[in-house]
């Protein structure tokens, strides 16, 4: 096991060059100039080969080959520098550290993405295990109608209307952010996520009201994965309940539940999760959306107000972390993998 | 076609069926499923309005204003007593009008133009495109193959709006650049589908044959292994238009997408956003439920699709 995590982790190196290398590829050969995007088209070039100056694109791409200084002073190798320092460089508009902004905002987008990911699992495999065992019943027609309808709405216009109806026409839950500011005044977070945080100092009312705070985006955010979760689950169900061994299993006696639980799903579970791996990245991307919706302080806004305050370096960084977080957690999937079946050999 | 009875033999059962081409066969097994049908009639449906609207009702956004009515809901949401104080007809502003007055209605139609021809140019891109990378890539291999496969896997191994975002956020926002940018992030879909369907076609015995008579590696590629992987990227397409118009509207929301005034469907919802608080419900419903029956429609379009092409599900 430990040899296989410490060969996965090895081969995390190749990706990861790539990744950063296609992202610096992204953003210089798309046509169109940063200097520009950043300043506006009423700059004078004065301005403009300022800022190119400051964010190091006056440099050669890749090897400085005119013979005066260092071969490897360049974009690339600059770039890949500060990446490896883990510096990812400071913004143009604030003019802070983006590292340390990573820092702030990441709490944020953990936490709706986990509380999306915990409904969108729970919800969807209980639909799809329902639905695959009373094949054809009214609940099955119906939930599965609703998935089919769940993978084809934009999310956004979800959250639109679940802030419409429950926190405008109901109002009874909060319309956005993540926690009511007058309650985390002068409030040390440690983890940075509000529900764990208040557990942890003993402040129950952070919790309780963070939790619903989290209530419409988490659900929002967890629909698409769900839809598709449920969907794989019922397939996966399907499939084992018509295997010889669950024949054998219902033909000795046992009982419903048993035989459901501890040797149909558990088998039909495998593919089920190969699904909920692949949907982190959904939940990752859906984060920008649903975060812009609710007003949710995390890396998704905090990419878009960098892009559209044409803030470069903000969403390079930022791009760039997303990324790796998702190739990580690729591999924490991959390691659930190894250990849940053993019929893979590390 | 396997038909296997066993007391008939199989010859005798292909001379009393009616012969059929692949494309007329599935087009029957299209038409045969609910799913098929339906994608297809709301597919249709949508070509017919996004074709028809401008002699219909030709509509010019850059004057569209009518401050007297801004923000009123359909008039059929309305109480009678409201409705005649008010002296509108129960199908005036059938979906409300935005805080320009514009009736949403007729904005959202227009909107069909836009999210269906961006969304297909942006498909077409990635499939020519694509297919071309995985035919090369399939067809020859070496070290192009190997760099292209990279290429794509990282492409692939990446949240794909978020790098669509990223190709906006440097060309900056913008109709076109939505195009390009959705279209740019499903190339390495449709060159996975084509070289996977390449390297199993390569080695059939017909190829042998067409390279034994003497035919050029390009004449192979466009006439023999282009055509036999068409099933599969037709199925691809039609689902990824249906990602291709959510994708659309989610830049358009963010507002890196079609600007105001365009009637794109995100771009509205981008500015429905600001009067939900105000419980303006229709500003935000009408737009969302466009996207979601085009969308709809083309995922179960995708879906009787593949049931239909796929060989394998044959009866």
């Amino acid at each position: 096991m430990v040899a296989y995590l410490l060969r996965r982790l090895v081969g995390l190196i190749p990706v990861l060059l790539g990744i950063s290398f296609l992202i610096f590829m992204l953003l210089r050969l798309i046509p169109g100039d940063p200097a520009i995007a950043i300043l506006g088209e009423r700059s004078n070039e004065e301005q403009r080969d300022a800022i190119r100056e400051q964010l190091g694109l006056n440099k050669p791409l890749f090897f400085d080959l005119s013979g005066e200084g260092n071969v490897f002073d360049t974009q690339y190798f600059t770039f890949m520098g500060n990446i490896l320092r883990g510096d990812l460089g400071t913004s143009v508009l604030r003019r802070t550290d983006i590292s340390g902004e990573l820092m702030t905002f990441f709490p944020a987008t953990l936490e709706l993405s986990l509380a999306a990911l915990f409904i969108a699992t729970f919800v969807g495999v209980t639909t799809g295990v329902i639905s695959a065992t009373s094949r054809g019943s009214i609940f099955d027609t119906a939930s599965m109608g609703i998935a089919l309808i769940g993978v084809s709405m934009p999310i956004f216009w979800l959250g639109l209307m679940l802030q419409y109806l429950f926190a405008v026409n109901m109002d009874v839950l909060p319309i956005s952010q993540r926690v009511d500011a007058d309650l985390i005044r002068g409030f040390d977070a440690i983890t940075g996520l509000y529900t764990i945080d208040g557990l942890l100092l003993g402040r129950f009312d952070i919790t309780t009201n963070a939790l619903r705070h989290l209530i419409l985006p988490s659900i929002t955010l967890a629909t698409v994965p769900l839809a598709i979760i449920a969907r794989m689950t019922r397939s996966a169900m399907l499939e084992v309940l018509g295997q010889e061994y669950i024949r054998t299993a219902w033909a000795k006696g046992l009982r419903n539940q048993t035989v459901i639980m501890r040797h149909a799903l558990k088998n039909a579970l495998l593919p089920v999760i190969t699904v909920i791996g692949l949907q982190l990245g959904l939940l990752l991307a859906g984060a920008i959306l649903t975060e812009t919706v609710f007003s949710w302080p995390g890396i998704g806004t905090w990419i878009l107000h960098g892009i559209l305050g044409r803030d470069y370096p903000v969403v390079q960084g930022g791009i760039m972390f997303v990324a790796f977080v998702f190739v990580i957690v690729n591999l924490v999937v991959d390691m659930f993998y190894a250990v849940l079946d053993p019929r893979i050999r590390y | 076609m396997a038909v296997t009875t066993s007391s008939t033999s199989p010859t005798k059962i292909e001379a009393l069926r009616p012969q059929r081409s692949l494309w007329g066969d599935a087009w029957r097994r299209l038409m045969g499923s609910t799913t098929g049908r339906i994608g297809l009639a709301i597919t249709i449906a949508l070509v017919l309005v996004a074709t028809l609207i401008p002699f219909i009702r030709p509509y010019d956004a850059t004057t569209d204003r009518n401050l007297r009515i801004r923000l009123t809901a359909p008039a059929w949401s309305m109480s009678e007593e409201e409705r005649t104080q008010k002296e509108f007809g129960m199908w005036d502003q059938l979906f409300g009008t935005d805080e320009l007055g514009r009736d949403l209605f007729v904005r959202v139609l227009h909107g069909s133009r836009i999210s269906l021809t961006v969304g297909l140019f942006a498909v077409s891109l990635a499939v020519v495109i694509g297919s071309l990378l995985g035919l090369i890539a399939g067809f020859f291999g070496g070290w192009f193959d190997t760099i292209a496969v990279w290429i794509m896997d990282i492409m692939l191994a990446f949240p794909s709006i978020l790098l669509a975002i990223a190709i906006v956020s440097i060309r900056g926002p913008g109709l076109f650049n939505t195009l390009l940018a959705v279209g740019i992030v499903q190339i390495p879909i449709f060159g996975r589908i084509v070289r996977s369907a390449v390297l199993s076609i390569r080695e059939q015995e017909y190829i042998t044959a067409a390279r034994a008579t003497g035919v050029g590696s390009m004449r192979i590629l466009l006439r023999h292994v282009l055509p036999n992987s068409l099933s599969p990227l037709m199925v691809q397409a039609s689902l990824s238009i249906a990602t291709s118009i959510i994708s659309i509207a989610a830049l358009g929301f963010l507002g890196l997408g079609a600007q105001p005034p365009d009637p794109e469907w995100g771009t509205m919802l981008s500015g429905a956003r600001n009067y939900v608080g105000q419980g303006k419900w229709w500003y935000s419903a009408f737009p969302g439920i466009a996207i979601m029956i085009t969308v709809l429609g083309f995922n179960l379009l995708g879906d009787g699709l593949r049931d239909a092409l796929d060989p394998r599900s044959r009866t």
